[in-house]
């Protein structure tokens, strides 16, 4: 049965999904960031995503926004359940935006250095960050639904589990990595052969963590493989991760780094499709009583007049955006050219 | 474990990120349109002069969108992380406008400012305009959604309690709720009347340091023009009807704005006065008989609340609410006297020349965001002490999850970033400044 619940659970994936093969690939280039010491290399990295960046973050905030207003109790638990995680994120995510204009706008070669540290710092925290909250979420939260209130109470080292750092961990690597095919996609020459050579090392990196995160989740959340083998959706899904992620160093090697780029964002599409599929219908499993106290997209969810209302919206706001983000990305596809307006 | 009001802390911590994160949206928004004129000139009249002001300003454009993006981050999850028993409560609601500005706002403006940034020289003068339209007209939806949200804080309508929560019942009149038109009008020409302060000030600036003067002459008799049309419409009719919408569905925060303590018949306005909360009293008024009945009702004769109408813990701070709003006020006759003055000594060909003018122009810059400031403050005081008017108090609406300690830590947190930012960027926007425009190759294009 198709019902709105269940197509705003797909729409809320598909903006995090949107989010996490755009801004993805910023905060991969901004972890090879902290690793690169040539100025003009570093120039290279900040100008390949300095016209674009801002438009992908806005998926992620549009993402926030889709989950407050489908899914308010979730938003609210959540994101407050996690404070002191959210503003170290919020505190990354600030120097971030602003690193691009001040960078420009310093003059010294020291303070254009410092800038591209925040930059650079401001992505190596949320890549890691975003993984370690999923890797939370998974493990399931201590919600509880008492006399029809949901109470939670997470402690901030709480979080920091051995499970959802691993998880943590595959994030940061995953999105290097789509950073560095990104890279090959924007440099020329040596910065070329290096970001090649980033992307297979993260790309080996990145298939071994899965499949010990995969391993790691059997026993930490077990209840996510339930039904999965004989679910036809999940083996679809399944392949093509599993094609995407094959492909990419058959891509490097061929010099096809367009197609590589292709395969690196199914890959990571696929992989965020498969965890919700296994969380269905769940959006935040309570590691309390899963049955009883799990908020998921029918107990947590806004009236169906709100949700109905918010579907138009969105089935005429996303068409338009998604037509000039690629109209955008014409513009400036190829590789980087530096002129005078540059960062 | 700490002694301190977790409700006073998460109010500290949103009155200061949003104040902060305000500074730089009216810039955004007034700079945006201004340029959209310009840049439209430059292209259609081949006017380099047009074209050499829509670079110089551009530039300076993005270095305030980047602060305005950064800020507006940490605003966009604070409804969760810090008002998650709110965001329960009205989010069936109020999400709606949030995500509504995410789709139809951010992507547009951050997306075109890219192009409008980077693509001078990759697409045509016409795609290049059409960059700077889509930023600005992006802003302005922008500030269109969240307006929409606040001022169903303000006015809520269009919804029902029910399965203890409210629940939307009628979308268009939760987003045409009874004070959303006037607000948006009313924050709309603030914003464009601080794009105007500031273009006029910098030229100005210019002016006076004899750099690139033909560009920055242009730039200022266009801002002073704009600037005084801009400022009588956000005095009359904007903040006009604004004063009235106010009177008919927030009594008690207009008695307080206004500082009527006790109800009357042909209430008057007060000018000035010391006010005072407790017993509520003006010290020293200076009043117009009649003009407040006047104002709100249209008759001399009406009848005003006062503040001794209404329950003694249902009513706002009187002090900061008189004040913010009566200095608002006297800035916005400001507005309206500095520009009509320079807009006449431009009549009579004198402006350019005028050196004290030209300092008191420069000095006006952070005036209409300091007027900003106090309105919203006026708005949001007004309110209190409910976060949704006549439904939701603010202790009530707090994260339960979140302790003294975690709000401290995150205050402190920020105000060192803001701090920081803060001044980072007026030292890189004031460089920025004097390095002035770039000289134009082609002067006899020109003349
Ligand atoms: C009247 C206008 C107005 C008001 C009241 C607010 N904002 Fe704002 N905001 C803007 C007008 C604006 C803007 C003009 O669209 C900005 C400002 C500077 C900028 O560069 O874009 C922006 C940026 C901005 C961004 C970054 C968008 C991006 O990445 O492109 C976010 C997430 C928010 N805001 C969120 C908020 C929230 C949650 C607010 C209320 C609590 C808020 N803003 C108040
Ligand atoms: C951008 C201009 C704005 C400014 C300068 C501003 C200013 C303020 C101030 C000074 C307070 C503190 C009041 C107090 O604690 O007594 C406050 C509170 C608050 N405002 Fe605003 N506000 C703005 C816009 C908004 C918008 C657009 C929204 C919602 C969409 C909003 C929602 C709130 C909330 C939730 C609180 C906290 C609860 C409260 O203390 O009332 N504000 N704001
Ligand atoms: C004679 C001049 C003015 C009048 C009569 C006036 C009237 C008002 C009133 C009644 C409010 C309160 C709305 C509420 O509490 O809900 C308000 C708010 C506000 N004012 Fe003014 N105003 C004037 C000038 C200005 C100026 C010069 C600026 C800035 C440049 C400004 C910016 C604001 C802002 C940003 C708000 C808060 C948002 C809102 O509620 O619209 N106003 N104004």
């Amino acid at each position: 049965m198709i019902d709105l619940n269940l197509i705003w659970f797909l729409l809320v994936g598909v903006l995090i999904i949107g989010y996490a093969i755009l801004d993805g690939f910023d905060l991969g280039v901004g972890v090879i960031q902290l690793f690169t010491k040539d100025e003009n290399e570093r120039r290279v990295n900040v100008n390949a995503i300095g016209p674009v960046w801002d438009g992908n973050e806005v998926w992620l905030l549009t993402a926030g926004g889709a989950l407050f207003a489908a899914f308010p109790p979730v938003y609210a638990t959540v994101f407050s359940g996690f404070y002191l995680a959210f503003m170290l994120l919020l505190t990354a995510l600030v120097f971030r935006a602003v690193s691009f204009e001040f960078r420009k706008y310093s003059e010294s070669p020291k303070a254009k250095k410092r800038w591209d540290m925040a930059f650079a710092l401001g992505s190596f925290v949320p890549a890691l960050l975003y993984g370690v909250a999923i890797g939370n979420i998974l493990r399931g939260l201590p919600i509880e639904i008492i006399d029809g209130k949901i109470v939670s109470s997470i402690s901030f080292l709480g979080l920091l589990n051995s499970y959802s750092l691993l998880i943590g961990t595959l994030s940061l690597v995953l999105f290097t990595m789509h950073g560095a095919i990104y890279m090959t996609l924007k440099s020329t020459g040596s910065q070329l052969n290096k970001m090649v050579d980033w992307a297979n090392k993260t790309w080996i990196a990145a298939v071994i963590l899965y499949f010990i995160s995969t391993i790691a989740t059997f026993f930490e959340a077990g209840y996510l493989f339930y039904g999965m083998l004989k679910n036809p959706l999940f083996w679809l899904l399944f392949i093509l991760m599993f094609a995407g992620m094959i492909y990419i160093p058959i891509g490097l090697k061929a010099k096809k780094f367009g197609w590589t780029f292709l395969s690196s964002s199914v890959m990571i599409a696929m992989m965020i499709g498969l965890m919700a599929l296994s969380l269905f219908p769940r959006l935040v499993p309570s590691n309390i009583d899963m049955e009883r106290f799990s908020l998921t997209i029918y107990n947590a969810s806004s009236t169906p007049r709100t949700l109905e209302t918010m579907l138009i919206i969105a089935l005429i706001g996303m068409p338009v955006v998604i037509g000039y983000t690629i109209f955008i990305y014409r513009v400036f596809r190829g590789k980087v050219i530096i002129t005078k307006d540059s960062y | 474990m700490l002694d301190l009001d977790p409700v006073l802390l998460a109010r500290i911590q949103f009155a200061m990120t949003i104040g902060f994160h305000f500074i730089f949206p009216p810039l955004t928004i007034g700079l945006a349109w201004m340029l959209v004129i310009m840049e439209g000139l430059g292209w259609k009249k081949k006017n380099e002069i047009y074209t050499a002001i829509g670079k110089f300003f551009g530039k300076i454009l993005g270095l305030i969108f980047a602060v305005g993006v950064a800020t507006g981050i940490v605003m966009e999850f604070q409804f969760g992380t810090n008002w998650a028993e709110y965001s329960k409560y009205v989010g069936d609601i109020f999400g709606a406008p949030l995500a509504a500005e995410g789709i139809f706002a951010f992507f547009l403006e951050s997306t075109f400012l890219g192009l409008y940034i980077f693509g001078r020289e990759r697409v045509s003068k016409g795609v290049h305009w059409f960059s700077i339209f889509m930023v600005a007209v992006g802003s302005t939806i922008s500030a269109f959604w969240i307006l929409v949200a606040n001022s169903w804080m303000q006015t809520p309508a269009g919804f029902i309690i029910q399965n203890g929560r409210a629940e939307l019942t009628d979308f268009w009149a939760a987003v045409f709720n009874p004070s959303m038109v006037v607000r948006f009008f009313h924050t709309f020409l603030a914003s464009l009347v601080a794009g105007a302060f500031f273009m006029a000030g910098v030229a100005s600036y210019l002016i006076l340091k004899k750099k690139e003067s033909e560009t920055a002459k242009k730039a200022l008799s266009f801002s002073v023009v704009f600037g005084l049309i801009a400022a009588i419409l956000l005095v009359f009719p904007s903040g006009h009807e604004h004063g009235k919408q106010v009177a008919h569905t927030q009594p008690e925060k207009f008695a307080a704005i206004q500082g009527l303590y006790t109800t009357q018949t042909g209430a008057p306005i007060a000018i000035f006065a010391v006010p005072f909360d407790n017993p509520p009293t003006l010290k020293a008024p200076i009043e117009i008989p009649g003009l407040l009945s006047w104002l709100a009702f249209g008759d001399v004769n009406a009848k005003v609340k006062g503040i001794n109408e209404f329950p003694r813990e249902e009513i706002p701070s009187l002090f900061l609410t008189f004040v913010s709003y009566h200095n608002m006020v006297l800035l916005g006759m400001y507005f309206i006297f500095l520009m009509s003055i320079a807009s006449y000594l431009l009549y009579r060909k004198k402006l350019f020349d005028s050196k004290k003018i030209l300092k008191i122009l420069v000095w006006s810059i952070p005036l209409p965001l300091i007027a900003t400031q106090l309105g919203w403050i006026a708005a949001e005081i007004g309110r209190q002490p409910w976060i949704v008017y006549k439904l939701m108090k603010t202790k009530d609406a707090v994260s339960i999850t979140v302790g003294s300690g975690e709000l401290l830590f995150s205050i402190i947190l920020f105000f060192i970033i803001y701090l920081m930012l803060g001044s980072i960027f007026l030292f890189l926007l004031i460089r920025k400044i004097k390095q002035g425009p770039e000289p134009i190759k082609d002067k006899e294009a020109i003349a």
